[in-house]
């Protein structure tokens, strides 16, 4: 326990200014956020993903690791700063860190009901990088338009599971990319086209 | 300076923490109403309870805040949230629209086109575009959950049958992105086509309810109607007394015993904003 790392220097005024750079993210999907001096965290978590959870994650929201970070260091710094129960299940849920290899990607996790459709699970999954992967359109609430996303590290049977979870609409679960300082948000009203 | 004796914003990081992930939620499924452990606030349900826990939740030392109550920056419920945040969360506050970053409202939207970045909060009384309807909680969260909304056009079909139009002129229910049916809050109808792909992020919150919804920005919003009775917004054929406006929404104004009327734009900075110009002999905004 000697060697948690730091969380939010000053936590009021830090968790604040983030929540809005991942409100802007999530307002605006597809929309890469560099998040305003973001938390050194605990490796192997990115300093976006550190954030996302210090910001968001507390003991009121259970929180699943996948076993690549799973590990004494992250469940303690978990543990220690935002006090959030980690889950055993992927079902108990309300926030999990997962990577792009995990197949299927999606599954498992809370997708609400329909009368209440806000209790879902949003995942953070750790890409390599927000802009190297292969091109895809999108559109839904938040887009003028349409815009384009090049996430790298996403198996391409991703995005068929992305379109199951988006014909869930309203349940569903949303998706946060993170790497390094940076993240991208999909919530399942985004539809991507190709 | 900020008062010393409350956390940021008022509220502990914890409740913000809970309204912040309401508003991601609501966020990401436009229109849906987002139940939330609303907090009691230090002034009466009615008086903007809902708007202000969401503001809390959202504001920071960088953003400059606008608040409005039908329009005026300058009425009692604008004045004292204002002075409020400008206690509690040591925030820059302005009265122009242009300037804002966060605009909490009660019953109406500005006149001055929003830009993106901006977040209009909306004081919600009642979040329930169907509980005038349906009284049961339980049966218009199933209605919504199916999508069900030929009760909504019922109801705008006897207005028609009883008044040979629709004669609902504020709360004017609105459908957001073709799914969910969603209560505007009391703006009059002539501001719901301006939430219609606005590029603001809307934010609604409803203390007594304990609700939060939002339309994100770009994101379609239509008012209900019929094909033979499509939706309209109010007109006048007097123009504002003050600057002249046409296109604005004007308050009438009983000025003295002989009951002589006087039209004034119902937005005090749009009206402002133009007379500066017109004195300076400029074409006005």
């Amino acid at each position: 326990m000697t060697d948690i790392a730091p969380g939010l220097a000053d936590p009021a005024h830090d968790s604040q200014r983030l929540f809005r750079a991942i409100l802007e993210a999530f307002s605006h999907p597809g929309r890469i956020v560099t998040l305003p001096e973001a938390p050194t965290g605990v490796v192997p978590l990115s300093h976006a993903a550190t954030a996302f959870v210090l910001t968001l994650v507390d003991r009121d929201t259970p929180l699943w690791l996948e076993p690549a970070f799973d590990v004494p260091a992250v469940r303690d710094f978990v543990r220690f700063h935002t006090g959030a129960r980690i889950a055993m299940r992927e079902a108990d849920a309300l926030f999990a860190v997962v990577t792009p290899g995990r197949t299927p990607l999606l599954d498992g996790f809370a997708i609400g009901t329909d009368p209440y459709p806000d209790r879902s699970a949003t995942l953070v999954i750790e890409v390599p990088t927000l802009t190297s992967g292969e091109t895809r359109t999108i559109r839904g609430p938040g887009i003028k338009t349409r815009a384009e996303i090049s996430i790298a590290g996403v198996p391409a049977s991703f995005w068929a599971e992305w379109a199951a979870n988006h014909a869930l609409f309203p349940c569903g679960v949303d998706v946060v990319f993170t790497s390094g300082a940076s993240l991208l948000a999909l919530p399942r009203s985004i539809v991507v086209e190709a | 300076m900020p008062d010393g004796a409350y956390n940021y914003a008022y509220l502990d990081e914890q409740t913000k923490r809970m309204i912040r992930r309401a508003i991601l939620k609501a966020v990401a499924v436009p229109g849906y109403q987002v139940p939330f452990g609303g907090r009691e606030m230090p002034l009466p349900y009615g008086w903007g309870t809902g708007g202000i826990q969401v503001t809390a939740a959202i504001i920071g030392r960088d953003d400059t805040l606008k608040v409005i109550d039908q329009g005026a920056d300058d009425t009692t419920n604008a004045v004292s949230i204002r002075r409020f945040f400008a206690r509690v969360a040591d925030v820059a506050t302005t009265t122009r629209t242009e300037e804002a970053t966060v605009i909490q409202t009660r019953h109406r939207v500005p006149e001055t086109p929003l830009k993106e970045g901006q977040i209009l909060v909306f004081q919600v009384p009642i979040p329930e575009p169907l509980r005038m309807l349906e009284p049961r909680e339980t049966e218009t969260r199933t209605l919504h959950a199916l999508s069900e909304y030929g009760v909504m056009q019922v109801s705008l079909y006897e207005s028609i049958a009883r008044h040979g139009r629709i004669a609902k002129t504020y709360n004017y229910p609105v459908l957001v992105n073709g799914r969910y049916m969603m209560s505007p809050s009391p703006i009059p109808k002539f501001d719901n086509p301006k939430l219609d792909r606005n590029p603001a992020l809307q934010l609604y919150g409803a203390g007594r309810e304990k609700r939060i919804y939002a339309v994100p920005p770009y994101t379609p919003v239509k008012s209900l109607d019929f094909d033979d009775h499509p939706f309209e917004i109010e007109r006048w054929t007097e123009c504002c007394a003050l600057c002249g406006s046409r296109e604005s929404f004007l308050d009438e104004m009983i000025v003295d015993d002989e009951g002589k009327r006087l039209y004034v734009c119902s937005d005090t900075d749009y009206c402002q904003e133009r007379q500066g110009a017109q004195a300076q002999g400029k074409e006005a905004p």
